[in-house]
């Protein structure tokens, strides 16, 4: 029998598939230009109430007591609900994909059980008639709190004499030397990673460079506010209507919260309006459950822009101290790096993550990895792609650019000589497959841009590269084979930004049938087996292998009908997909149509299934190249062209792979230029709207070039690797630089906003 | 409570009649009232451009007009774009360039283009960015937005559009 | 949001009963783009909203040889496409141009934003450069005063509970002048003003000589300032960069800015000079083509 097995070795995608690397339009794309698609806030039932959360107005405060009396007398209110209402949760950590929770925390951060530990911290919710009444509502519930002192910088946090969050927790350290102390901390955790003797190899070095690096906390900025709609049905089953990134995830999380058995939550997802890996985590889905529950009415839960800003997962700030060593030839010798993130009110944050990218893109004999994930009053970070490593880019990659500048050495130069190739083992201890960076390095080197010279005054071009491991995990699909030859395609990945697309993809070609012949449908968690999160760069590798595996399934069922009506034995009958056709001796064959009808009258139906939990995503690289133009009385940095080049694996939708390229490199210039969390004294973000939280509009961006570069990973059939979240960490670093070319100072605290840049070019020139 | 309203304006060609309380903006009663659920809700301050709808012709934020206001007004939201005889041109360009990722924003994307395009047929790079520059678009960059737009104006979209 | 009545006169005297009758909990409703987010937030809590988009002096656009006319509820949209106004009063349109995005443009008004009397509104400013007058209507009759004078505080003027603004009327534009209103923000567009420095000068006939300025500044103090020092001391001066930076300078010695989310005192401080110097070079530069 034939399989697509060969394709497991191939190195490039082009002209080497029927359907990889075309340009179809996206299965669900009409729907969503004419705005029929239903995302989380589109959804209304019969007799629908809608739910309203009150906020807290401290930064860390002590609920001495919540009294709901007076909002539950108004009239056209229907629940109102606090923490009481959630059954203790346990200590437990539930992995949710790219991330993990604990279920206390969890519990805690979606209705705040005797802490308010940031400034919008939930306290209790209300289900009425309309939103305004719920609204009303909220003013009535009277909550008296005890305020403590907030702190809100990673640093301060750290010290032995700072405010503490939570009393209970005591450092894990994981270096050699750890010792225990009983004294609470805001320090969840110590991370330590040592290869060879890097104080040794430090004493050698030619150059030594060291510097430190603080990034403001920055959000997501998905444009859809979070929104969950929840029905119980009369025996005690609760049916979820959300926009999400993993609706096992959701289901699992609802469950354990609201203590229900896990097959009594059905999560349906709506179309999702951006995640970013901010839609992973529940904020209001158990609210949105309980409130339903207790009102036996369905209830509706939208977030209000506000809230989606002061309360959901915001990605870390950050302290980083940066050593890098070389030799004469600028070979680098040494690494020492510390990194501190702000986990917000409770942990995880991304920091393990950070460690893992800190030095990733270089060949470093010796080197060392400190890493600390510290509580502070702001909103529970969350992953925000490629989750860590952005920050951590901005200091490496702004330290081997002063390097380069010491040696006179090209940066292009320096990265061919330094970078991680197959077999290069990371400081944190993972060796590499076949990877791509080089060839991106090549990519910029060569491309159109590069040789260009910047001309013209107070310009200047930067380049930095940057990584991320993308995940695999557990994914399902089946494929049921219709009588018209068409195929139904069942899957469980929400579709973020194409994904029905690249999955139909990869199965049309393991069958080789037209893409347009694969109708994919996204359905619940009762309906598709288990499926983890659209996140981790996870969806085109996992749940395409799931589907290649289906398609594989649906060829072998294929051929064994054809065997019962050719009444031959089925090793006599192998499935052609260049043909699209079973073929079987003496010439017999059937087309894919034909055969899909002719099952279809007679036989058992032809349903395939896939199911895929590899871990070999093959981590991806990227390296940028941007000029800018910088205005030296204001500091206004203008981006006068970027092109970014990315080792994609196989593009298997070449516009979208492009589109995450240039989505993520804007995001990356958001995060470099102006996005902020801005704080007062009090822990009140003073810039919680779109207004003043300034992420880019169109007009202020040139277009954004991708190299596409396609080192097929070995650990997948077609050789995907993930795209999505490389693209984010190389432009704060290519930036910066690329400021230092222009203006002569070098910007170490993200955002690069006019203010700083002007502070450092007026403190440059005294 | 204030007293509901009756409200008579033309939403997609058609007359429609609504009843509103005057605290409710346009974009609540479109979708909520009218279950027009294509115009979207990104931010209710302004600020995003995803509840754009055109009134009068002029792009406008639903979430910054009292639906009492709307009396008399000639109203064009997403769902009127496609006719019977197919998808306008620009919902086939932003379909053709992947102008989509999440596709939260394309509605109020598209009326603003069409705006656009209605008031000036051949527009540069340069325009078409300021135009949109009230459109917030958090997954694709604008790249493949802004060349949407040049396609759909290519294809002769504001004749199209008439 | 919080409930409450609306109504829709289609005169100037039921707008001004309506209004008095309310006692001070009534808010009035031109384009909408701030006020409907202020009463959504709950930061006003009116019990009457009064649109007057339906009163006919309030949509006054006259430009003739007395000047402009600019009835308070005009989109700014209305304004930047009106050619004369936009050859005459550039300033002016260049401010409506940039406030909110196209969306807020084709609703927000010249004196909605006025009458908001934020510290940064992109078109107070312009209004001082260009020697506005407010022309406002109240129970006691109508009364007049310079837009300089309008803002007493942030989000606080000189209107009196039952007062509306009618109408702003800016006086002719000779020949030799000019004018330009330009901010620095951090995006391109969608920004408040870090600062906003708007700009009006009266060349003698060669062009070379500066008859006249006016300078008004935006976001360096809890009101927009008319720099008068700064804007006096042009006068007889070269229309020169060296003058320039002269009247630069005066400016920064006015101002009182703050730090905030969206700039510190030392940024503010420093555009605000750089700033005064451009705003002059293209409003000479206008001045010269007129």
């Amino acid at each position: 029998m034939a399989t697509a097995e060969s394709d497991k070795t191939g190195l490039s995608s082009k002209g080497k598939y029927k359907v990889i690397g075309t340009r179809p339009i996206r299965p669900d794309g009409v729907d969503k230009v004419t705005g029929r698609a239903r995302y989380g806030a589109d959804i209304r039932l019969s007799g629908m109430l809608h739910g309203a959360i009150l906020r807290s107005p401290y930064a860390h405060a002590r609920i001495k007591s919540i009294d709901t009396s007076k909002a539950e007398q108004l009239e056209g209110v229907y629940a109102v609900i606090t923490h009481k209402d959630f059954p203790d949760a346990s200590d437990k950590i539930a992995e949710l994909g790219e991330g993990s929770v604990n279920l206390k925390h969890l519990s805690s951060n979606v209705l705040a059980d005797d802490k308010v530990l940031y400034k919008g911290h939930a306290v209790a919710a209300v289900a009425a008639e309309t939103t305004h009444l719920a609204y009303e509502a909220l003013d009535l519930i009277e909550v008296e709190y005890e305020p403590l002192t907030p702190v809100l910088d990673v640093r301060k946090a750290m010290q032995d004499d700072a405010p503490i969050l939570h009393e209970n927790q005591r450092m894990e350290d994981m270096s050699p030397d750890a010792t225990t102390s009983d004294k609470p901390t805001n320090i969840y955790k110590k991370f330590f990673f040592e290869q060879g003797d890097p104080d040794a190899a430090f004493e050698k070095a030619h150059i030594v460079v060291e510097r430190e690096f603080t990034t403001a906390t920055v959000h997501q900025g998905y444009i859809e506010p979070h929104a969950a709609t929840a029905v119980w049905s009369a025996e005690g089953k609760v049916t979820l209507y959300t926009c999400t990134q993993g609706t096992f995830t959701v289901r699992q999380q609802v469950a354990e919260l609201l203590g229900l058995p896990l097959s009594y939550v059905k999560v349906i997802p709506t179309e999702i309006g951006g995640g970013f890996g901010g839609k992973i985590r529940v904020y209001i889905d158990p609210v949105a459950v309980a409130l339903a529950r207790k009102s036996g009415r369905p209830v509706k839960v939208v977030m209000d822009r506000a809230s989606v800003f002061e309360a959901t997962g915001p990605t870390p700030g950050s302290w980083i101290r940066m050593k890098l060593g070389v030799d004469a030839q600028g070979k680098i010798v040494a690494g020492d790096t510390e990194i501190a993130f702000e986990s917000g009110a409770y942990p995880v944050s991304p920091i393990g993550a950070g460690c893992m990218c800190v030095f990733s893109c270089y060949d470093i004999p010796d080197g060392r990895i400190i890493g600390y994930d510290v509580c502070v009053n702001k909103p529970h970070s969350a992953a925000y792609r490629a989750p860590g490593s952005t920050q951590v880019a901005f200091a490496t990659e702004s330290v081997v650019d002063e390097i380069c500048e010491k040696l006179g050495m090209d940066p292009i130069e320096f990265r061919l000589k330094n970078a991680s190739v197959e077999g290069t083992r990371r400081v944190d201890g993972v060796a590499y497959p076949r990877i791509g960076l080089v060839e991106t390095i090549e990519a910029i080197r060569d491309s159109e841009h590069y040789q260009t010279p910047l001309a013209g005054p107070n310009r200047g071009r930067g380049v930095a590269s940057g990584y991320w491991m993308n995940a695999g995990l557990k994914s399902s699909v089946t494929a049921t084979v219709n009588g018209d030859g068409k195929v139904s395609l069942v899957e469980g990945s929400t579709d973020i930004g194409g994904s029905r697309a690249s999955i139909a993809m990869q199965f049309a070609e393991t069958l080789g049938i037209p893409m347009e012949d694969v109708v994919p449908a996204v359905v619940d968690t009762d309906s598709v087996g288990y499926t983890d999160v659209t996140g981790g760069s996870r969806v085109t590798y996992a749940t395409g292998w799931a589907a290649y595996e289906a398609a594989l399934d649906v060829q072998r069922q294929l051929c064994d009908r054809a065997a019962e009506f050719w009444e031959v034995d089925s090793s006599e009958v192998t499935y052609d997909k260049e043909d699209a056709a079973v073929k079987g001796p003496d010439g017999k064959s059937f087309g894919f149509v034909e055969l899909a009808e002719k099952v279809t009258q007679a036989s058992e139906p032809v349903v395939g299934r896939g199911v895929s939990n590899h871990n070999e995503p093959g981590g991806a690289f990227g390296t940028h190249a941007v000029d800018v133009e910088v205005d030296p009385e204001t500091g206004k940095v203008k981006i006068l062209r970027y092109t970014a080049a990315q080792d994609v694996g196989t593009a298997i939708h070449p516009s979208y792979v492009e589109g995450q390229v240039q989505g993520g490199v804007v995001q990356g210039i958001g995060w470099a230029l102006n996005e902020e969390y801005f704080y007062d004294e009090a822990g009140v973000m003073r810039n919680a709207s779109y207004l003043d939280y300034r992420v880019p509009t169109c007009y202020d961006l040139p277009m954004i070039d991708p190299i596409l570069v396609e080192v097929p990973n070995p650990g997948h059939p077609y050789g995907v690797r993930g795209v999505g979240e490389v693209p984010i960490a190389p432009p704060p670093a290519a930036i910066a630089n690329a400021i230092y070319q222009a203006v002569g100072v070098r910007m170490r605290h993200l955002p690069m906003s006019p203010p700083h840049v002007l502070h450092e070019i007026l403190k440059k020139e005294g | 409570m204030a007293k509901k309203r009756v409200v008579t304006t033309k939403i997609n060609g058609r007359p429609v009649e609504f009843l509103c309380e005057p605290r409710q903006t346009l974009l609540e009663v479109l979708r909520e009232n009218l279950d027009m659920i294509g115009t979207k809700e990104g931010c209710s301050n302004g600020n995003c451009g995803a509840c754009t709808i055109l009134i009068d012709g002029k792009a406008v934020d639903s979430c910054l007009v009292l639906a009492v206001e709307a009396e008399g007004m000639n109203i064009e939201t997403i769902e009127g774009v496609a006719s019977a005889d197919g998808l306008h041109p620009l919902q086939q360009a932003f379909l053709e360039e992947a102008a989509l990722q999440c596709g939260i924003c394309t509605p109020g994307l598209i009326m603003s283009a069409k705006a656009l395009l209605a008031q000036n047929p051949d527009p540069t790079e340069e325009e078409i960015r300021f135009a949109l520059a009230g459109n917030l678009c958090r997954c694709t960059g604008y790249d493949k937005i802004v060349r949407a737009v040049q396609s759909a104006a290519k294809m002769g979209c504001a004749s199209a559009a008439k | 949001m919080k409930d409450f009545e609306y109504e829709a006169p289609v005169s100037l005297a039921t707008a001004i009963e309506q209004i008095a009758a309310g006692n001070g909990s009534v808010k009035v409703l031109a384009g909408g783009t701030d006020l409907i987010d202020h009463i959504r937030t709950g930061r006003l809590t009116p019990s009457l909203v009064v649109d007057v988009k339906k009163i006919p002096e309030l949509n006054v656009l006259e430009i003739n040889s007395d000047g402009l006319r600019l009835g308070a509820s005009v989109s700014c949209a209305s304004v930047y496409g009106n050619e004369d106004i936009c050859r005459d009063y550039s300033a002016l349109s260049d401010s409506c141009h940039i406030i909110g995005g196209i969306q807020i443009q084709n609703r927000a008004s010249v004196g909605g934003n006025l009458c908001n009397s934020g510290p940064a509104a992109d078109s107070i400013p312009s209004l001082i450069a260009l020697d506005a007058t407010c022309v406002i209507a109240g129970p006691q009759g109508t009364r007049e005063i310079a837009a300089e004078d309008f803002c007493t505080a942030p989000g606080k003027n000189v209107l009196e509970s039952g007062e509306l603004l009618v109408e702003l009327v800016m006086p002719a534009r000779p020949a030799k002048s000019g004018s330009h209103y330009l901010r620095f923000i951090p995006r391109n567009e969608m920004d408040i003003a870090v600062v906003g420095v708007g700009a009006s000068v009266m060349l003698d006939e060669t062009g070379e000589t500066i008859q006249s300025a006016r300078i008004g500044i935006g976001a360096a103090a809890p009101t927009p300032l008319f720099a008068k020092e700064a804007s006096e001391l042009l006068t007889g001066l070269p229309a020169n960069e060296e003058s320039f930076a002269k009247a630069a300078a005066a400016a920064q010695e006015i101002v009182t800015p703050i730090d905030d989310m969206r700039g510190t005192v030392e940024f503010r401080t420093h555009v605000t000079g750089v700033l005064t110097k451009r705003a002059l070079h293209v409003a000479v530069e206008r001045a010269r083509k007129s």
